[in-house]
């Protein structure tokens, strides 16, 4: 390709092209620029430039006005808590079930697997799965983030061909070493599995993180809030109470709060960024490898 | 997937071969640590996935809190049969499909497009400064996005907003206008999703050899029809199995989406299935009849899927499952 040569048509489709992608690229990544600007600017500035990508007079009020609310403090908590403990509780579900599930002679793996895959086509739906949380006593419990969402089929059924797809040798020797089933699964398959581990670990926790969706349904008590609904109320009900101050302000710096709290929700994505999209990619391109 | 998995039973190993020599006891007690391992999945898909299956029998009782499930009244159809005759009905139907339809006509031919332009790219640190730039909406929840678009939307201060002022001399209440609802969830998904969806496309490039290219070359062939005749056939049974796969799910607008793009004054025009399914459900405490709007689109959606699946496997693809 780098050989031919180049007409003027070709050339003028060059320009357009770069051009073109570039504005998309741009397109994708400015407004993230701006809400950034903008949670450090001051609200007359909001008010006065529609945009911008370098504030005139940097504060950080909005910043010290959020950390300074017990809401936002703990809405913040509870998303690293249900993040941390719902990554650690799904992968080690996935992993559990899906080992067993790799074992071609295991009785019953077939109707097990189908069982599986149906719920991918179909399920009970909103209302009947809250009212099983229900009855389960999770409402208002941060275990109703967990629980209900807590294995993904699909990844279960991509680490289930990762299992399948080991070398048999390591285990092959585990055995007659004498180890069990359960001594080869913690001792072999898991230390081989490390960078499916490291994957899904960021596919859960991307998961958990950015849900808001369970804690609307399940969580009405907004001390229990995640950061994500918080966000969704200041958004969009704009009745949120921030109330219960430490440090009484006379005038919330309104618009720079919200954008300030639009960072600090999504700068745990942008730190991870650079392997999210590394592995990402790679999950998607396991995903099409059926198995 | 399962089928698959059936398939390669069939390659009998020797592990095979020693259990057809054992009672089904003996292999339950061999197994008895993989089947330990294997409770608390169960347990999920059990409490989590099936239970809720037999709760929406619900749908044919006038269910009640108070009486719970056992007490509680069987009426048949009659919620069914209720919402057929709602004038709701059509409305969420026809929002969803017109959804649908903007949705394959404008945001599915977006990343097959942007992946011939990135192709195009002979610069690979330009392709991939910009792939970085692309992707990273896709890893945004619903609410950033919905709150990013709300911030630059507004009719007080958005910057949208501001430019529209500019060149028109009024603003337009993109937010609560019903006309303008379909047109923003769809620039909203293809904002969000194009750049991601690329990446499927990108890796069935990465298997068309330079030979091709080159051929082409010397049979005098020139940019576009390069494009038209190597890299777009390169592409085409990828683009035919996620057409049948959107075609499975055609039904599933972006719940999260919708549902916090909607406001009252633009109702008529957002609710689709699962929304109304909760806000008659959760908010309005419906809880037979909305489950009985869910079932409904549950089998339709089920009918969907298997006629997609079989339609690949007409079109000679290995199926969805």
């Amino acid at each position: 390709m780098h050989k031919m040569h180049n007409t003027s048509m070709g050339r003028v489709f060059d320009v357009f092209n770069h051009i073109s992608l570039l504005l998309l690229g741009l397109s994708t990544f400015i407004p993230f620029v701006y809400v950034i600007a903008a949670s450090f600017a001051t609200e007359a500035e909001i008010a006065a430039r529609p945009f911008f990508l370098v504030p005139e007079t940097i504060t950080l009020a909005a910043y010290e006005y959020i950390f300074s609310t017990n809401t936002f403090i703990r809405s913040i908590g509870v998303s690293v808590l249900v993040t941390v403990l719902g990554t650690v509780v799904s992968l080690l579900l996935t992993m559990t079930m899906a080992y067993p599930l790799s074992r071609h002679h295991l009785l019953g793996r077939n109707l097990i697997l189908n069982l599986v895959v149906f719920t991918m086509v179909f399920n009970g739906g909103m209302i009947p799965t809250y009212m099983v949380v229900r009855s389960l006593g999770l409402l208002d419990s941060l275990w109703a983030l967990i629980l209900p969402v807590a294995i993904n089929p699909f990844y279960l059924i991509i680490v289930k061909s990762f299992f399948q797809n080991l070398p048999t040798e390591l285990e092959e020797a585990a055995r007659i070493d004498g180890c069990s089933d359960m001594g080869v699964f913690w001792r072999i398959v898991i230390p081989l599995s490390k960078p499916v581990i490291a994957t899904f670990t960021l596919f859960y926790a991307v998961f958990y993180w950015n849900d808001f969706f369970n804690a609307l349904l399940y969580i009405s008590d907004n001390a229990k809030w995640p950061v994500q609904l918080l966000l969704q109320q200041l958004m969009m009900v704009a009745n949120v109470d921030f109330g219960e101050m430490d440090v009484m302000l006379q005038d919330p710096p309104e618009e720079s709060l919200k954008m300030a709290v639009v960072v600090v929700a999504t700068i745990p994505i942008l730190i991870f960024y650079p392997f999210l999209q590394k592995h990402f990619a790679k999950g998607i391109l396991l995903g099409s490898v059926k198995g | 997937m399962a089928q698959m998995s059936m398939k390669s039973k069939k390659v009998k190993n020797e592990a095979v071969v020693s259990t057809t020599q054992l009672t089904k006891m003996q292999q339950l007690l061999r197994d008895k640590w993989l089947y330990f391992l294997l409770i608390p999945g169960a347990l999920y898909f059990i409490l989590f996935k099936y239970l809720p299956m037999w709760g929406v029998l619900i749908a044919f009782q006038d269910y009640s809190p108070f009486r719970g499930f056992w007490e509680s009244e069987w009426v048949g159809a009659e919620h069914f049969l209720n919402f057929f005759q709602n004038p709701d009905f059509f409305r969420l139907l026809r929002n969803t499909l017109i959804l649908a339809l903007y949705d394959l006509v404008f945001f599915f031919p977006a990343p097959i497009i942007v992946a011939l332009l990135l192709n195009e790219l002979r610069r690979q640190y330009f392709k991939r400064t910009i792939q970085t730039l692309v992707y990273v909406p896709h890893f945004m929840s619903w609410v950033i996005i919905a709150s990013i678009t709300y911030i630059f939307l507004t009719t007080s201060g958005g910057a949208i907003n501001a430019a529209v002022e500019f060149f028109t001399g009024e603003k337009i209440n993109f937010l609560s206008n019903p006309d303008y609802f379909r047109p923003m969830i769809i620039a909203q998904v293809i904002w969000k999703e194009t750049g991601w969806g690329t990446v499927i496309f990108l890796a069935a490039l990465a298997s068309v050899s330079a030979e091709q290219y080159e051929a082409a070359i010397m049979d005098g062939a020139g940019r576009f029809r390069r494009m038209w005749h190597v890299t777009l056939p390169a592409l085409r049974s990828t683009i035919v199995i996620l057409l049948i796969l959107r075609l499975g799910n055609f039904l599933d607008q972006g719940f999260q989406q919708i549902f916090l793009m909607t406001n009252s004054l633009n109702r008529s025009v957002a609710d689709v299935f699962d929304t109304y399914v909760y806000f008659v459900g959760i908010t309005q405490g419906m809880f037979s009849y909305s489950t009985a709007v869910g079932l409904f689109k549950a089998i339709v959606g089920i009918i969907l899927i298997y006629g997609a699946d079989y339609l690949a496997k007409k079109m000679g693809q290995t199926g969805l499952f």
